[in-house]
């Protein structure tokens, strides 16, 4: 009979083993792979006296930049910013952009990349006689500096990463006091009565309810009611045509921190509970007051329970994307988000954006920026365990 | 029986010998029922009575704790012993359900009056647990918080020495005082609770079987360092074991379980006559062993 049990559950550990590969393999396979590439010119012709285009100086950059675009753009371009305060990057990416042009025609899979290259290149040379095959690697340092811009071999991810930190931060310095301070309150202060319980058993319904549920409230509270506040006009910033009548960070982070409420609220109490009661007694024994007590020995001892729940709570915030799509998330913004009062998008909204698109090539950059969501998610996680490590070490 | 109590008796004075403090049993075994001067009295129960909600936990207990002298409880488990500890200084309180009736005078004033403060109370009664339960901080500040938090004024190094002498601790701790006080063995930490509540300069040190989880040899250290408190401070102790009650204190009050399994006290008088001219039976039957 146990070894039946044993098989199920080792069935059960290996299906979600199975399930959790396959989902990583799908992901990685969208974000690297070979693609057709066609260009306006050709570089390799734009080479002068054999050095390739990518080591020429600033100079002959410009020079070719200027023989091969009509003399209008070029000047527009030079009265923008003239060439000769320029650097050599920026020259260049001016040449790839305006002069080479590089499009993707066809993307391939990594698994294909890896396993089916000579079809591939046979199907290249068929159909994309112009093209040239090159490997992409669709996640790079570059994707992650780089704006949000309407072609995806430009586009990057800055803007969104740069978006979710700023909500998720607004989340945490809304919920994090307010959920731990409800749950001091519900365990140190209020006793066990009827109320209590009452209020116990909604804040774990809470816990349950559909986030754009909580994208709703959060329209209807802070971006429609508390528009004033959240759009920055009570300081000032009203007049800002950058300004997004209350559809802005703050919105969002509020809106993410109701959302994780109950989950640290919850979380804390169970870790305000664990303490053991022999301390408070000490603590109280020596004529501690009660918020001496919680202060110096409950909350010290809690905190590395807290932090893990928070962490969860977090994790969670920061892959919402519903709440975030009521609220008013913009999808496609190539201006960096500069405080809580400005128009925004966050990783999962530029991810759905992407998805959405018909080009294969976004399905691609989406995959890369899923990579880079997971490593954010890990970032703030590992950061948050080791933090926690730290008050668990010290005694 | 006559063999038994001489028998007893006997152990007591080779025990309190062999500790080094010759205790005068004489004075133990003195006149009892003289009633102590008000001055003399460190605290005074009356008509004390303890409900856990609808449960009567102690019922009318009236007991005169008297000041610089070592005062055990004792009695089978479950009569009410640790109630009682608790209610000298309302730390029943904690308990939820917890309703106490009767009053608890302490220097001249009712510790339940509606004007004093629990917090007060229990800076000025101070208590040791069963389980030793150092802070898990530094050994200095296991110490150093309380006075702290009490507004303490000086020297805060000095206060932890001579905190820690007093609790004969600091030879073995001196050199690690940033180590936590849960690195400590179980005697130790237990001598750490003692330093600790000290340290607040309490008036009543109360102490709920301080040595039930410590081997004898820590048990032995804890007893003798009761004794040279006591110089200074009225100890009350609960214990189960009735040889340590023989040991180290000088009066001793008998509980046992009375109607409804309410806790009552059935006997007080100095530690020597109850352990040798018990006047109730139950307590002859108790301390010789044949009950409980």
């Amino acid at each position: 009979m146990g070894a039946r049990w044993r098989v199920i559950f080792q069935v059960s550990t290996i299906f979600g083993i199975v399930v959790l590969t396959a989902l990583l393999f799908n992901i990685l396979n969208q974000s690297f792979g070979l693609a057709a590439v066609e260009f306006a010119i050709e570089p390799a012709s734009l080479a002068q006296n054999g050095v390739p285009l990518e080591e020429l100086n600033r100079d002959q950059l410009t020079a070719i930049f200027q023989a091969n675009v009509s003399p209008g753009l070029y000047r527009r371009y030079d009265s923008e910013r003239p060439f000769a305060e320029r650097t050599r990057v920026e020259v260049y990416e001016l040449v790839m952009e305006r002069v080479v042009e590089p499009t993707v025609v066809k993307t391939w899979s990594l698994y294909d990349t890896l396993l089916k290259r000579p079809a591939i290149e046979a199907e290249q040379a068929e159909k994309y006689p112009g093209a040239r095959l090159q490997f992409f690697s669709w996640l790079s340092p570059e994707f992650v500096v780089k704006p949000q811009s309407s072609e995806p071999l430009r586009a990057g991810v800055r803007t969104a990463i740069l978006g979710s930190l700023w909500t998720i931060a607004i989340t945490i310095v809304f919920a994090f006091p307010i959920g731990v301070g409800a749950a001091i309150c519900l365990e140190e202060y209020a006793g066990d009565t009827g109320l209590n319980r009452l209020i116990q058993t909604n804040i774990n319904n809470l816990a349950g309810v559909p986030s754009i549920i909580y994208g709703i409230l959060g329209l209807a509270i802070f971006v429609r009611g508390l528009e004033p506040l959240t759009s920055g006009e009570v300081f000032g910033y009203g007049e800002d045509s950058t300004t997004a009548n209350g559809r802005t960070i703050l919105s969002a982070g509020l809106t993410l921190g109701l959302l994780i409420l109950p989950l640290i609220i919850i979380n804390a109490r169970e870790a305000i509970r664990a303490v053991p009661a022999s301390l408070r007694r000490a603590s109280f024994g020596l004529g501690a007051t009660r918020w001496q007590t919680v202060w110096s020995h409950v909350l010290p001892s809690a905190i590395p329970g807290i932090l893990t729940g928070t962490i969860l709570a977090i994790s969670r915030a920061i892959g919402e994307t519903a709440p975030l799509v009521v609220v008013g998330a913009s999808t496609f913004v190539t201006f960096d988000p500069d405080g809580p009062f400005s128009k925004f998008t966050t990783l999962p909204i530029q991810i759905y954006q992407w998805t959405a698109r018909p080009q294969a090539e976004f399905r691609n950059i989406a995959a890369a920026a899923i990579l880079v969501l997971l490593l954010l998610l890990l970032t703030l996680n590992a950061g948050a365990v080791v933090l926690r490590n730290r008050y668990r070490i010290r005694f | 029986m006559e063999e038994r109590l001489v028998e007893l008796r006997d152990r007591v004075v080779s025990l309190a010998t062999r500790e080094g403090n010759v205790i005068a049993l004489e004075h133990r075994e003195s006149k009892p029922g003289a009633e102590p001067g008000p001055e003399e009295l460190a605290l005074l129960s009356r008509g004390l009575r303890v409900y856990y909600g609808e449960f009567l936990a102690i019922r009318d207990v009236s007991l005169s704790i008297r000041r610089r002298k070592i005062t055990a409880i004792i009695g089978p488990s479950g009569c009410g012993k640790t109630t009682l500890l608790r209610s000298f200084n309302r730390m029943n309180e904690l308990v939820p359900t917890a309703r106490t009736e009767g009053e608890v005078i302490f220097q001249g004033e009712n510790i339940y009056a509606e004007q004093v403060d629990a917090v007060e109370v229990r800076r000025r009664i101070g208590m040791v647990f069963q389980k030793p339960n150092p802070f898990p901080k530094s050994i200095y500040e296991n110490i150093a918080w309380g006075a702290r938090i009490n507004g303490f004024q000086g020297s805060l190094d000095g206060l932890v020495e001579e905190s820690l002498r007093r609790a004969a601790l600091w030879d073995e701790v001196s050199d690690k005082l940033d180590q936590s006080g849960l690195s400590l063995s179980g005697g130790q930490q237990q001598r750490l609770c003692i330093a600790r509540a000290i340290a607040v300069r309490p008036e009543v040190i109360l102490m709920d079987e301080p040595c039930s989880s410590l081997d004898p040899v820590a048990t032995f250290r804890i007893e003798e360092l009761m004794r040279q408190l006591a110089s200074d401070y009225t100890i009350v102790i609960v214990t189960h074991n009735m040889q340590q009650a023989a040991r180290v204190s000088d009066f001793t009050a008998m509980m046992m379980l009375g109607e409804q399994r309410a806790g009552e006290m059935i006997e007080f008088d100095h530690t020597g006559s109850i352990f040798t001219r018990p006047k109730d039976k139950r307590t002859e039957d108790y301390v010789t062993g044949r009950f409980g």
